[in-house]
């Protein structure tokens, strides 16, 4: 079967044997080229891995954007004590299904780069924290990570380099939270989810208590490519600040849904309306999400731009994620920001209190407005929460949870106006 | 050998509905195996918490007060530890549900393509509120976050079983296909 998201106009490095069943397995993967790069990192030295990754501009594709190749070089190097990789395939961004199709397709596309990583930074014990909820994806990185094993590409020595490392599938259990960084090592760690205060940083004391690096499942599959065919390859796609590849998860009101991979240099407008196809017949688009729920919505006037990094940045909003969400004029915005903030609100871990009660706040006011018993003060009062969420808390996830209600009150106040004034919605049905 | 039983291999299926005697010791047979070894996987035996939740959860179908304070004892924690724990991850049941645990993404992605209109029809078919078991002890219809399925909106996962793509239309087929 055929990918259904394979389109002429997109790139598939990462994506290239997705929808392709044979590839799933170890021998499918060999046959295909896999593990090949494995064999020629190991005999690289570590510092080399980490400069051709450095010089290839891999940004990490969590949502942050911080050059992989940096991260990697701030783990020590005398290998007194133990240092770990953590892979981030905690995947909850609404919005983002981008790592579950990596996994699924090709979990040893992941675990290459997984163990290449854990080489270069020197790691011995590598994690795969996957949200619990991923079920059928569990399954088949298990069985993969068995394969690994048996073939002699973890464990001990392995393909004779006189290199070790040990890899572990650790399911969560259910916590957006999970996903940021701190968060992820204090779940790993047996503990609740909850973020801890920067610095010190994971790579100075990170998984219990020592050097750590977290990186998230793309950024990790990308790894085997770039080390096999060198930066300028990889350069070859998108911009000097964005080079490469990477995956946009698609939905919402499209005419195609699904994950596509492009150039970092693509142009946003043409992803929505010729790879997506578009709003469904009949309807208009109304607004983008670029980058998962935590991104400023974007009106649909203002996606002519490239997806790099600084070009999303340029035109209004960030790449984040790359979860894009597609809004027609079908959409009630009061209803979708409402049910991006329930979501805030109940996965905030409570440790701040300008999140635990302001994304409580928001939900309140937003859904008395949704249901038409709004006032018009709740305008300068939601703009007022936000505005004392961002910028105050441990972790970012107090900030995420105002952008979307100060972006669609800056983009289309006349919807809230709309049930404040006349208790109607300019929905279009 | 299945996956499972690999040394390296550590995790439990949560989302599994077993119905074991309550009265059994928590792990026994193969299950006693499968908790040792996720010992020998972490530097810290706190570490194993989560696995061994879901390992427990997979024995018993969900996390009695009980099942949580013998964890406590295997991993040297106290049981309110435990349970302040278990209780920050909404995957831990800490109330039995029904046979099938249905679960409906109330996600943004899911909700732009027709959600709420999914769990609306299955409240419907199966009787029941939302959060709530039926009578008959079979079905308990729940919402939930983002499923990571956005692009193949409604996701609907029963049990350990994803379903993309659903349709109001459609529920009537899938609880069929339940029986
Ligand atoms: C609230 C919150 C949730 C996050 N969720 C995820 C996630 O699900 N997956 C992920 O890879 N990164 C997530 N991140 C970003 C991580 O903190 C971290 O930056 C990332 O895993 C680093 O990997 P990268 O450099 O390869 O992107 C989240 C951050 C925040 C603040
Ligand atoms: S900002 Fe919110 S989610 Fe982040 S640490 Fe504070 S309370 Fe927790
Ligand atoms: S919104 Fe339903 S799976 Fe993401």
């Amino acid at each position: 079967m055929a990918y259904p998201y394979e389109h002429r106009r997109g790139t598939r490095v990462l994506s290239k044997y997705f929808g392709d069943w044979d590839a799933v397995r170890i021998d499918g993967w060999i046959a295909r080229g896999g593990y090949k790069t494995l064999k020629k990192a190991l005999k690289m030295s570590q510092d080399d891995i980490i400069q051709v990754v450095k010089d290839s501009g891999l940004r990490g594709r969590g949502g942050a954007g911080f050059p992989a190749g940096l991260k990697w070089s701030f783990m020590p190097k005398d290998g007194g004590g133990t240092n770990y990789l953590a892979c981030n395939a905690d995947e909850s961004e609404p919005g983002t299904f981008k790592d579950r199709e990596i996994m699924r397709w090709t979990p040893h596309q992941l675990i290459e780069g997984i163990i290449i990583t854990s080489y270069a930074i020197r790691a011995q014990h590598a994690y795969i924290y996957i949200r619990g909820e991923f079920v059928d994806v569990v399954r088949a990185l298990n069985g993969a990570v068995v394969e690994a094993y048996e073939r002699g590409y973890l464990g001990k020595n392995i393909l004779g380099s006189g290199y070790d490392l040990e890899l572990t599938v650790h399911l969560g259990a259910g916590a957006y939270i999970a996903g940021e960084e701190t968060g992820l090592l204090n779940s790993l760690e047996g503990r609740r989810a909850e973020p801890r205060l920067k610095p010190p940083f994971p790579a100075q004391r990170g998984a219990f208590g020592m050097p750590t690096t977290v990186n998230n499942v793309e950024t990790l599959a990308s790894v085997p490519h770039i080390v096999e065919n060198g930066a300028d390859w990889y350069r070859q796609w998108g911009t000097e600040k964005s080079p490469g590849t990477k995956l946009f998860s698609c939905c919402g009101h499209l005419k195609r849904p699904g994950n596509y991979e492009v150039a970092l240099d693509f142009n946003l407008k043409e992803l929505v309306f010729d790879l997506c196809g578009g709003p469904p017949d009949g309807r208009e688009m109304l607004a983008i999400i670029p980058g998962g729920s935590s991104v400023p919505i974007m009106t649909v006037d203002e996606i002519d731009c490239d997806v790099s990094y600084e070009g999303i940045e340029a035109a209004g909003s960030f790449l984040g994620s790359g979860g894009l969400i597609a809004m027609d004029n079908s959409t009630c915005m009061v209803h979708a920001v409402r049910k991006m903030v329930d979501f805030y609100a109940h996965e905030s871990c409570g440790q701040c209190t300008n999140c635990r009660e302001g994304t409580a706040w928001l939900a309140r006011i937003l859904r008395r407005i949704e249901r038409g018993q709004g006032r018009e003060e709740d305008i300068p009062l939601l703009l007022d929460i936000g505005a004392n969420m961002a910028g105050k808390t441990i972790c970012p996830l107090s900030d995420s949870a105002a952008v979307p209600v100060v972006s669609s009150i800056q983009k289309f106040e006349h919807e809230y106006m709309a049930h404040i004034r006349d208790g109607s919605c300019t929905a279009v049905r | 050998m299945s996956d499972a039983m690999h040394p390296a291999i550590v995790s439990a299926q949560p989302s599994q509905r077993a119905d074991s005697d309550p009265d059994a010791p928590l792990f026994e047979g193969e299950y006693k195996d499968r908790f040792e070894k996720m010992l020998t996987r972490y530097p810290e035996k706190r570490a194993a918490l989560l696995p061994t939740l879901n390992l427990a959860q997979e024995v018993r179908g969900w996390l009695a007060p009980e099942a949580m304070a013998r964890v406590a004892e295997l991993l040297d924690l106290t049981p309110a530890y435990v349970r302040s724990v278990a209780s920050f991850y909404t995957m831990f049941a800490t109330r039995p549900t029904g046979k099938y645990l249905i679960q409906v993404c109330a996600g943004i992605g899911c909700d732009l393509c027709g959600a709420e209109d999914v769990t609306e029809r299955l409240l419907e078919l199966t009787k029941t509120r939302l959060g709530e078991t039926s009578e008959d002890g079979k079905y308990t219809v729940v919402e939930v976050e983002c499923l990571g399925g956005c692009g193949f909106a409604t996701i609907v996962q029963v049990n350990d079983q994803v379903y993309e793509n659903v349709k109001a239309e459609d529920v009537e087929g899938l609880l069929k296909e339940l029986d």
